[in-house]
């Protein structure tokens, strides 16, 4: 049952995809872990996204069968206050990264279905902008980890605002 | 008998001198610190709350160890665990002097943290951090005595809701003497360094 019209609007959509690639095509995942707390307490999930595109990304969200709930958050300091909020969107730059780093944007994952371990891995499916998705491979680490454990950065000697600043590394 | 008139005011200004060294000694020389110096201007610590093994304690049962006090809640996962996370860092870069030193973390979340949940989040971090909870009143006494601050922020739809808090670490002596500040952004080597000293030192016995 090949109508012409549906031949025609599949072809089209080839086309289309073809000449414009996705957010979720331009966008590579790394360093993505979780930092794991004690019973079912809300964790925070980070990752570096890098951008090979010619326009910005917004990444607004993420899903996961694991956690119920998920939000983009922020953490933010001012006055000596440590303050977290949440945000619609994280941009990433054209040819540009954005990092999801401790003390900064991050991930609030809520209500696991069943325990998250360190050493678990957790996929978590990244939402962008225009709608395309991009799932990833998020590292349980243990609640003292500082980063995901994969020799991205030297901590041999960290600095206590490591991860303060977004684009740091 | 010139000499005489000529040593009676040395004589008197050795002993003044001297005296004053050994007063400066006994009250401790001031530290090198290299965070916020606060001694002498902020208060001993004191407080009444419950650890997280349930037990009523108070600012005294602290005494004798160096003190790290820092204000947060469980239901933090971003900034609190870091924070724990580098204080546990710099802890083991303590080695055994570490042993000598506890790190408080009191509860901003009087309604959510119970002895238990805090029992399980601190020992996550390091076997010498010590949760500490207690109603909003007491809280609030031991926050304002530091001029620190926290706030409920409106709960969203399904009932959860954040504490913004001060995020500053205040460092105690052995004696309970309110010694430095450490903000966020303080370097880690200086936090251990400062550490070092209050830990070294007689100066605190």
């Amino acid at each position: 049952m090949k109508s012409p019209t549906l031949s025609l609007l599949l072809s089209g959509l080839l086309l289309a995809g073809g000449a414009h690639a996705t957010d979720a095509d331009h966008i590579r995942a790394s360093h993505a872990w979780i930092r794991v707390l004690p019973g079912a307490l809300p964790a925070g999930a980070y990752v570096t996204l890098e951008n090979d595109g010619e326009q910005p990304v917004a990444l607004r969200g993420a899903g996961s069968t694991v956690y119920a709930e998920v939000m983009l958050h922020q953490s933010s300091r001012a006055g000596g206050m440590s303050r977290m909020s949440m945000v619609d969107a994280l941009n990433v730059p054209a040819h540009g990264k954005a990092e999801l780093a401790p003390a900064g944007y991050h991930l609030m994952l809520m209500q696991p279905n069943a325990p998250v371990k360190p050493g678990d891995t957790v996929t978590l499916t990244l939402q962008f902008g225009d709608g395309s998705t991009l799932a990833t491979d998020f590292i349980a680490r243990p609640a003292n980890a500082l980063d995901a454990g994969d020799g991205h950065a030297d901590h041999a000697m960290p600095a206590m605002d490591h991860g303060a600043m977004p684009h740091g590394h | 008998m010139k000499p005489r008139h000529w040593l009676r005011p040395a004589l008197l200004f050795l002993l003044l001198a001297a005296g004053l060294l050994l007063g400066g000694c006994h009250r401790g020389e001031p530290l090198p610190f290299r965070l916020t110096n606060i001694s002498g201007h902020m208060p001993d610590l004191d407080f009444k709350l419950t650890d997280d093994s349930g037990k009523a304690v108070t600012g005294a049962d602290y005494r004798g160890k160096v003190v790290l006090l820092y204000f947060g809640y469980t239901h933090c996962p971003d900034v609190c665990p870091l924070t724990l996370a580098q204080l546990h860092v710099v802890m083991q870069r303590l080695g055994p002097l570490a042993d000598g030193a506890r790190i408080l973390f009191v509860s901003v979340d009087p309604a959510r943290d119970t002895p238990a949940i805090m029992h399980a989040y601190v020992n996550a971090f390091d076997k010498r951090a010590v949760g500490l909870v207690g109603d909003a009143r007491s809280v609030e006494a031991l926050s304002k005595r530091y001029r620190s601050a926290f706030t409920r922020e409106p709960s969203s739809a399904d009932g959860t809701y954040e504490v913004s808090h001060s995020s500053a670490i205040y460092v105690f002596d052995r004696d309970g003497r309110a010694r430095v500040l450490a903000t966020p952004s303080a370097s880690q080597d200086d936090l251990v360094h400062d550490l070092h000293l209050l830990l070294d030192t007689g100066a605190t016995p």
